[in-house]
């Protein structure tokens, strides 16, 4: 019988803070600018600059720590990491190794044998580096210093995860955390959010580890998952071979879905780490602590208990509600304002994630606002629109969030509530449809459905259907 | 001349009576560094356009009365490791040779607004390393007092400068004695304060938890008075201090009654020069004299400062000047292939010898295997020396020796032995460690006519004790800069004098 393996993970996840400002000087982080246009001599590594360290990244990194359960590091500082390559303008980066800011902590994520910790070694502040491109036209290198000082936290786990399942659940969890601290938008495709994956694997029972490899360059949940697929294979290939599987860095292709060796364990940069002398050590007061935990927005855990307590919803509405920050957000805000928790619900979970579906969207993409939602369901209760003009106006609330009662009123979709004009349209329906009108009499009960949908179309659904069916029970009544 | 026998207070007072204009004072610094330049090479840059703009706007500005320090209108120079927006800033070294930065220091943008007017960038060992100020790519700067002898170092271009009348003060740094040292050796006053008292913002670093920049003057009234106008807190440096006291020329003050003075035996033991031994001595004996209370005591550890020193601020150097890779900005390599070998050939071109000897050792001291055995050791060390001197500051308000073994020695004979070099720093290195203030006084010259320091050691932020015990010795004693004047005689004598090297 073939041998069963088990597979064995560890991830180092960076998640870039959503702080306006770089790490140690006061350029802009934002995302996608002219290239070079948020530098200064700190983030480009110019002689005599000096950093100076932005407060709000240790708070936003100690508010990670305290949320994945770890222990602040109450003196804690900063060191170098020395290496020399073009998008690291100082050729050393600032980072944590002796003291990082947290330690000891874990995450609970689902798994389809329950829930199941993962825990957290450590989570330290650094800087990132710029990014280069390569112009193959022109044979030349140029390096983008934007990015260069944007504040990271790297997260590394203990190797607690046995599938790419469970890598998934963990990210996913830990990008909750982060977007419901408000710490990070955490996008995996502009890079807000990056894992590298340590695996090994071993025979079931085994006691021991088995030699790991890391992997980078994984910029998607998918690239991730096949990653770990194609090295949990290769791996267990060799070991049938009875070949050695080497410690190694290995680099990921996504477009081949292949990796290959970066470097090995020998070939290992000595990075020289020693304390950063331009820096002093930060020290964490146990009032600094409580004042970060008490600011500490709810979390989706306890969000999703609120919902169901305090608005009645059913567990898996607020579960799919509470799962993305935004859409809970949205949620709320729009139940505020219209006092209507089950109809905010039921629009969200139908329409709303309907035509997420339909155009393949996250959450942050996003436009409509809790304002039109609340409107709108109140215009419906209020007979203003009909249930199927409300589903059309959505769709546009929903894709360029018109105000429905603006656009209501310019496309002129108000219920049509003259009882005379109604009765003159059912009339002429039963006078146009005498076979449907003997079929219903003669018992058939679906006529009556034709008859209705007839109707209403002939109202182009601006009427309200009680209002119409009440009539047309009436006349064939008669 | 007699504008350039003024001290810099003295030249100002006379600016602001209207009796010297700012123009007049440049003229005659830029003319006396005409003829010495030549022979003492102490400017990497000297800007005579620029030095003449300043002094039109600064002129204006006294003129107006908008200007009223103590210090407005006086032509200063600043070592080369201190930037200057758009101005040349070369850190006497190849790979910096052609570098404009973007910004001034913040120690120079205090200076300024005190009114001065910059001359140019002074010569120096190449970033900061060096004792001779021979390790200069523009070539050694030599002894004002004594041509044929080295300044000191690191800022030996600034001291030199000071000396010889080529500015009427100057901006060093030192990191292990870089200003007491050359002052010492040019016969000028010389201060190193607390760490963290002068902003580092701009100064382009060596040792970064060593490194401290301060004031080169003829007086002691003059290094006060310069010390008062660059020192700041500054948000730009993480490790600048707040104090709460810079009224530095408040110590102008002649009186030393009951000050306790130590001095360590083990500054004036083996390998102490005697005629450097009997100038400090006498020093001594004068602030006795005044009233002082003088005594010898044991200060330990002293032997240990050396190893520690090099390998921290070694340590440090390693990773402050991988920055200077041919990327970004100054000399890159015109031969090459590839990225790796870009950077191998820039640095191995760019960097000089004594450069290249302390980046590989604070490489390796940082190297895993060996990060413990050395530089955790050296930290440790480090932390014991300055508890050694905290005991000391329990019975003593100042400890006094020599600021270097001997007089500057002469031109050609230290970089062939660099061990001999680095143990030449012994007396002043430990200050840095321990991160307290230093001074250096002239206390007199030697049989051969070169000058001797006497190094005052304060307690943390107590600059203001050295400035009033260096200032009742000179009161005492006369001033000593006016004894050591008559230059131009030691200039002639160096006819030998091989002028610049080629940039």
């Amino acid at each position: 019988m073939a041998k069963q393996y088990e597979t064995v993970i560890g991830l180092e996840v960076h998640i870039e803070l959503a702080t306006k400002t770089k790490i140690f000087c006061g350029c802009s982080t934002e995302f996608g600018s002219a290239p070079n246009t948020h530098t200064c001599p700190v983030c480009t590594g110019m002689p005599g600059s000096l950093p100076v360290l932005n407060k709000q990244v240790v708070e936003y990194a100690m508010a990670l720590g305290l949320a994945t359960n770890c222990r602040i590091t109450q003196v804690c500082k900063f060191d170098r990491k020395n290496y020399f390559y073009p998008d690291n303008p100082q050729n050393y980066q600032i980072s944590q190794l002796y003291l990082p800011i947290a330690r000891d902590g874990y995450v609970e994520i689902d798994t389809s044998a329950g829930p199941k910790k993962v825990r957290i070694h450590e989570m330290h502040m650094e800087e990132d580096a710029g990014k280069l491109v390569h112009d193959e036209w022109d044979d030349t290198s140029l390096v983008d210093y934007n990015r260069s000082g944007v504040p990271l936290v790297e997260i590394v786990s203990e190797p607690d995860m046995r599938s790419a399942d469970e890598v998934i659940a963990y990210l996913e969890k830990l990008r909750m955390i982060a977007q419901y601290l408000g710490v990070s938008d955490c996008k995996l495709q502009e890079g807000s959010m990056r894992a590298d994956v340590n695996l090994s694997v071993r025979e079931v029972g085994a006691e021991e580890f088995g030699t790991r490899t890391e992997m980078k360059n994984l910029n998607s949940f998918k690239a991730i998952v096949h990653a770990i697929d194609g090295e949990r294979q290769r791996q267990i290939e060799l070991l049938e071979e009875g070949k050695e599987v080497i410690q190694e860095t290995r680099r990921w292709d996504d477009n081949k879905e292949h990796s290959y060796a970066m470097r090995s364990k020998e070939d290992a940069q000595d990075y020289r780490y020693f304390p950063e002398p331009d820096l002093v050590p930060i020290v964490i007061s146990d009032e600094w602590i409580a004042k970060i935990r008490a600011q500490q927005p709810e979390l989706r855990t306890e969000k999703l208990e609120r919902y169901k307590k305090e608005f009645d919803i059913p567990q898996y509405d607020a579960e799919l509600i509470t799962e993305s920050k935004r859409v809970a957000d949205l949620f709320e805000k729009a139940v505020e304002l219209c006092g209507k928790p089950k109809k905010v619900s039921n629009w969200i979970m139908g329409e709303m994630f309907r035509l997420m579906k339909d155009k393949s969207m996250e959450p942050e993409d996003l436009v409509l606002s809790p304002e039109h939602l609340a409107k709108l369901i109140d215009m419906t209760d209020a007979g203003t629109i009909s249930a199927s003009v409300a589903r059309k106006v959505f769709e546009h609330i929903f894709t360029d969030d018109v105000d429905p009662e603006k656009y209501v009123e310019e496309n002129g979709l108000k219920t049509v509530n003259d009882e005379g004009a109604i009765w003159e349209a059912v009339e002429k329906v039963i006078a146009d449809n005498p076979q449907a009108v003997a079929d219903y009499k003669g018992g058939k009960e679906k006529a009556f459905g034709a008859l209705m949908g007839q109707s209403m179309r002939a109202l182009k659904g601006k009427a309200d259907a009680g209002a119409v069916r009440e009539m047309l029970m009436e006349i064939l009544k008669a | 001349m007699e504008i350039l026998e003024l001290t810099a207070l003295e030249l100002a007072k006379k600016i602001k009576a209207g009796e010297v204009t700012v123009r007049q004072a440049v003229d005659a610094a830029l003319e006396k560094a005409e003829a010495a330049e030549p022979v003492i090479n102490s400017y990497v840059t000297l800007d005579r356009e620029d030095a003449y703009a300043q002094a039109d706007e600064i002129q204006k500005k006294i003129d107006a009365g908008e200007l009223d320090s103590p210090l407005a209108g006086v032509p200063v120079a600043i070592k080369d490791n201190m930037c200057i927006k758009d101005q040349l800033t070369t850190c006497s070294s190849k790979i910096l040779s052609n570098f404009k930065p973007t910004y001034t220091a913040e120690a120079v943008e205090n200076l300024k607004k005190a009114g001065v007017v910059i001359l140019g960038k002074t010569n120096m060992d190449e970033f900061a390393m060096g004792s001779t100020t021979e390790t200069s790519y523009y070539g050694p700067t030599k002894n004002p007092h004594n041509t044929a002898h080295v300044p000191g170092g690191s800022s030996g271009g600034s001291c030199a400068a000071v000396a010889a009348g080529e500015c009427f003060g100057a901006l060093g740094s030192d990191t292990g004695g870089s200003i007491r040292q050359p002052s010492s050796y040019c016969g000028v006053v010389g201060m190193k304060p607390t760490y963290g008292t002068v902003s580092r913002y701009g100064l382009v670093a060596y040792g970064s938890s060593l490194d401290q920049i301060g004031p080169i003057a003829k007086d002691v009234s003059d290094c006060a008075a310069f010390l008062e106008a660059i020192a700041s807190h500054d948000p730009k440096d993480s490790t600048s201090i707040a104090r709460e006291d810079y009224r530095f020329t408040e110590a102008l003050v002649s009186d030393v009654k009951g000050l306790k003075i130590g001095i360590p035996k083990d500054y004036m033991g083996d390998g102490l020069d005697p005629e450097v031994k009997e100038a400090v001595m006498n020093a001594a004996k004068v602030l006795e004299e005044q009233g002082a209370v003088v005594e010898m005591f044991d200060l330990g550890l002293v032997k240990y400062a050396i190893p520690a020193y090099y390998t921290i601020a070694d340590a440090e150097a390693s990773s402050n000047l991988e920055r200077f890779d041919g990327v970004k900005y100054g000399y890159r390599s015109s031969d090459y292939e590839g990225l790796h070998n870009m950077y191998k050939k820039t640095r191995s071109e760019g960097f000089g010898a004594e450069v290249k000897r302390r980046i590989m050792l604070g490489s390796f001291v940082l190297s895993s295997g060996y990060y413990d055995a050395y530089y955790l050791k050296a930290l440790r060390t480090k932390a014991l020396i300055k508890q050694e001197f905290d005991k000391a500051f329990e019975t003593y308000d100042i400890i006094l020796g020599p600021a270097a073994p001997t007089t500057a020695p002469e031109l050609g004979k230290s970089l062939s032995d660099p061990l001999k070099m680095y143990l030449g720093d012994i007396y002043t290195i430990s200050v840095n460690l321990a991160g307290l203030p230093g001074m250096s006084v002239p206390v007199g010259k030697d049989s051969k006519g070169l000058p001797v320091g006497m190094q005052l050691i304060g307690n943390a932020f107590e600059e203001k004790t050295l400035i009033r015990a260096a200032y009742t010795y000179e009161c005492a004693t006369g001033k000593q800069y006016e004894k050591m004047a008559d230059l131009d005689g030691a200039a002639a004598q160096s006819q030998a004098a091989d002028g610049k090297e080629a940039r």
